[in-house]
């Protein structure tokens, strides 16, 4: 360190560098003893706009206590701190409407406006002075009142820790009110007590780092494995990587079986429709994808009605896309579908064809490339549970949208009339129209139903991937292998086999590769058709026989 | 084998004359008659003819099983295609040393790849027997190893349509892998010479115009043959009534899989030649879509006619040709538009038209 001062500063570099650590030592003891003044002389420093005075700059506005200390220290690291050339004064630079709008950084107050950034000089800083700035703003954070901002901070000094910070984290603990601050703190001082010269105490330490994820724990404790002098504490380093690495392997576990569950929800999600479609009524429908693919391009149209509540707009774009696919499934049914009950093969062909207009009429009429789907704000973000395993927002919200079709479309099926019609009718045709039941209406309205669940799926989707004229053809054969999985005619069959095989596809992604995992299911498939040809479920009895 | 058994089949003697009366005419007409005068067929034309042939080819090769058998295979796209590439691989190692890298033992895409020798599935590819050999072999194995566990097992009618799909679905994702040393994305082109002559040169292409026909006429001739036979009549049996054939004796399982297998040889054939005349083979000839379109022109021509997959095969192909070349938005309302109206109105495709009107007159 002393090299670049002397370079610099000449002689002087010497007791600068130990003023430092002694203002360094001053910046652990709590604040009280802290001297208001510090914080001038400090930003004072800052000004000169040298490296050498940064550093005692940054020492004192770090001991000083300040309220605005740690926003100037935060300006500071990111590269926002400014000198304004007129009158060689910090000030905090933000983009305005018109130029940069500056902040005073020592009241706090606005300072008025500059046009432009030639007006300003930045205040540099070098990798040795942002170390220095990272520990400094981790000390002050650790006496924020917001404990979400203690708490990172005691992750950051987790992750470089040195003698000082582990000093002042000591002092801290015990008047620590929130519980997993002072978790994450005892973690930080059972690392820093890995290093301690006493054997007992480096295995109470590992003790107590057994359960810890922190990529610094896990880094030093296998240092300590080859390292330590001691066989007994080795021994301990070893039982505690042991089980961290035990957890790791379960949190893993647990991302892939949600990533899994996830694919599986999409998979559900664009087969159930067809589960009615085909598994109730028996009609191959090869334009389902592309009911799909409108249901995705209805929540396009509804986000360019309303482009000012994307956030609303999807929860719309739901029972719209509905609507539109369900309209679009019981127009394909009394034009074309009626007149094929039967022939489930000419069927094919003619919904095949009925695809491909659908297709190519987007393409005519909206565009032939993909179009965007903004995703609202609400389906952003993560949970994080710890440092390793966080499940995405938009991720949860596919699995619970997809439990509540399924429901809802299982009730309608067990619970109303036309439910019960449409099972009666699928049973028995003759004998459900003997016993009054309109066969064509109801025909018409299942079609429907099942079409409008497409439609749902779509918007769905049009969240997750890339929304085009193919969007669909991508997802009508996986639909139709969970279905064909699942048992034909049975809704929770296609659950089952949905989320089944997007958990296989994923526990085989890492082994084998996204494309391989895939083809390996669809090879799955086509042996397990071999064994059981009627799904994981057969439909049992009579219906079975058709 | 005598011709008895087109005693019956007045549509395909119709369909073999005029098949004769072309591949006459058009060498004739593209070597013979100069290039300004009007009755020259150019060889863009004459290519473009032995493509169509091959699809004829393949559509027979579908209407057989699916005519005669009734089994509806949506993955016949892939025996065409495995076909396709047991003759791409050989045509990809006679280029030698005249590719990009000039490599004469590797072909392009494998020295981009910085692989340093020939995988071991390439070998034997440098020679045409062995690639002939292995363009019958590859998808006759595939269709019989399918077929005996599927027909085995009795998958029937939709499910069976939709595991034929998910073969060639998950054929179309194996080889878009450049692990796979197909070629991946991009697939196999970039050929010269067969058998040493020139791909390019008007001669060869007429040639492989010529073996196209005869190809088409010989599987034409070996399906009615077949469909004549006995064997024909318990496949039309077990279309109509399987449980019953069954019941009667006959072992409905074996007859399945001989005639499916045969029927994926035949695809493999069409896609062998169909490969050096369009230049290029990629795993896009796998896709499902490619399969229902074979589906198709059989539909449309009228099915378990044979002639009928012809005609269809060669309609369909033409209209594609010309309206893409037209007005490309409307190819794909067209063809869907015919999906839809043949279904309804012409169950029984053109042929079924033509042969309704037979019995008016």
């Amino acid at each position: 360190m002393p090299v670049r001062c002397l370079s610099r500063g000449g002689g002087t570099g010497g007791w600068r560098a130990g003023l430092i650590a002694g203002l360094l030592l001053i910046a652990l003891i709590p604040t009280a003893f802290a001297d208001p003044a510090d914080f001038q002389r400090g930003a004072a420093l800052i000004a000169e706009n040298r490296f050498a005075s940064l550093e005692e700059g940054v020492a004192l506005v770090a001991a000083s206590g300040d309220p605005q200390a740690r926003k100037l220290l935060l300006a500071l690291q990111g590269s926002d701190l400014y000198l304004r050339k007129s009158d060689r004064t910090l000030v905090v630079a933000a983009r305005g409407t018109d130029g940069y709008d500056l902040l005073d950084p020592l009241t706090g107050e606005p300072a008025g406006s500059v046009a432009s950034k030639r007006e300003l000089k930045r205040v540099r800083i070098n990798n040795r002075l942002r170390s220095q700035l990272r520990s400094a703003i981790a000390g002050l954070d650790l006496s924020h009142p917001d404990p979400a901002v203690r708490l990172s901070g005691v992750t950051e000094m987790i992750a470089n820790l040195d003698a000082e910070g582990l000093d002042l984290l000591r002092a801290r603990m015990p008047n620590e009110p929130d519980a997993e601050v002072r978790e994450a703190m005892t973690t930080a001082i059972a690392l820093g007590d890995l290093e301690s010269p006493d054997p007992e105490a480096r295995i109470a330490s590992l003790a107590e780092l057994k359960g810890t994820l922190h990529p610094a724990v896990r880094g030093s404790i296998r240092r300590l494995i080859d390292t330590d002098p001691d066989p007994e504490v080795r021994q301990a380093a070893q039982r505690a990587t042991d089980s961290i690495e035990f957890k790791l392997q379960l949190y893993s576990l647990a991302e892939t079986l949600f990533f899994g569950l996830s694919l599986g929800s999409v998979l559900v999600l664009a087969a159930i429709g067809l589960a009615i479609t085909f598994g109730v009524m028996g009609v191959i429908n090869m334009a389902h994808g592309e009911l799909i693919m409108l249901g995705a391009y209805t929540t396009y149209i509804v986000q360019q009605l309303m482009p000012d509540h994307i956030g609303a707009s999807v929860l719309i774009a739901v029972p719209a896309a509905f609507l539109v696919s369900g309209a679009v499934g019981i127009l394909i049914e009394r034009g074309v579908i009626r007149f094929l009950y039967g022939r489930p093969l000419e069927t094919l062909l003619a919904t095949f064809g009925i695809s491909l207009v659908l297709q190519q009429l987007v393409r005519t009429l909206i565009s032939p490339q993909n179009v965007p789907v903004a995703n609202p704000e609400w389906m952003s973000g993560a949970w994080q549970i710890n440092s390793v395993l966080s499940l995405t927002m938009n991720r949860m919200v596919i699995i619970a949208f997809c439990l509540i079709v399924f429901a809802a479309l299982y009730l309608v099926m067990r619970r109303t009339a036309l439910g019960l019609q449409v099972r009666a009718v699928s049973q028995n045709r003759a004998m459900a129209r003997a016993m009054g039941v309109r066969s064509a209406r109801v025909d018409a309205l299942t079609f429907g139903l099942g079409s409008g669940i497409a439609g749902v799926a779509g918007v769905a989707l049009s969240q997750l991937t890339n929304v085009g004229p193919n969007l669909g053809q991508s997802y009508i054969i996986d639909s139709f292998m969970v279905v064909v999985f699942g048992g034909v005619g049975n809704l929770w069959g296609t659950l089952v086999a949905g989320m089944s095989l997007g958990v296989v596809n994923k526990f085989l992604e890492p082994w084998a590769g996204a494309v391989l995992a895939k083809i390996l299911v669809l090879v799955f498939i086509i042996l397990f058709i071999q064994k059981r040809p009627r799904g994981l479920f057969p439909q049992k009895g009579r219906a079975a026989e058709a | 084998m005598r011709l008895e058994a087109l005693h019956l089949d007045r549509g395909g003697r119709i369909f073999l004359a005029l098949l004769a009366v072309t591949t006459l005419l058009v060498p004739i007409l593209n070597l013979a008659v100069p290039a300004d005068s009007p009755l020259h067929v150019s060889t863009y034309t004459v290519t473009l003819l032995g493509k169509y042939l091959t699809y004829a080819l393949l559509a027979v090769a579908v209407d057989l099983v699916w005519g005669y058998l009734g089994i509806l295979s949506l993955g016949h796209g892939a025996f065409f295609a495995l076909g396709g590439y047991a003759m791409g691989m050989y045509l990809m190692l006679q280029i030698g040393d005249r590719g990009v890298y000039g490599n004469p033992d590797l072909p392009d895409f494998m020295v981009f790849l910085n692989w340093h020798e020939l995988p071991w599935f390439w070998h034997g590819f440098d020679m045409f027997w062995f690639a002939a050999l292995m363009v019958i072999l590859v998808p006759g194995t595939l269709a019989f190893v399918f077929g005996w566990l599927t027909f085995r097992s009795r998958v029937t009618g939709v499910y069976l349509s939709i595991i034929t799909q998910a073969l060639t679905y998950a054929l179309m994702l194996a080889f878009f892998r450049n692990e796979m040393g197909f070629g991946g994305n991009n697939g196999l082109t970039d050929f010269k010479d067969l058998l040493g002559f020139d791909l390019q040169s008007d001669a060869t292409r007429i040639g492989l115009f010529i073996a196209s026909a005869l190809a088409l006429a010989g599987g034409y001739l070996a399906c009615r043959y077949l469909v004549n036979s006995k064997l024909g009549r318990v496949a039309v049996a077990i279309r109509d009534a399987e449980s019953r054939t069954r019941f009667i004796g006959y072992r409905v399982e074996q007859v399945k899989l001989w005639i499916f297998t045969f029927s994926a040889v035949l695809a493999g054939i069409a896609g062998a030649l169909y490969v050096p005349q369009v230049g290029i083979i990629n795993p896009g000839e796998f896709s499902p879509l490619n399969s229902i379109e074979i589906v198709v022109w059989v539909a449309i021509g009228g099915r378990a006619t044979l002639y009928g997959a012809v005609l269809g095969a060669l309609l369909v192909n033409y209209g594609k040709t010309y309206l893409t070349g037209v007005m490309p938005d409307a190819w794909l309302f067209a063809l869907g538009g015919l999906f839809v109206l043949v279904t309804l109105f012409l169950p029984q495709g053109i042929a079924g038209l033509m042969r309704r009107k037979e019995v008016q007159a």
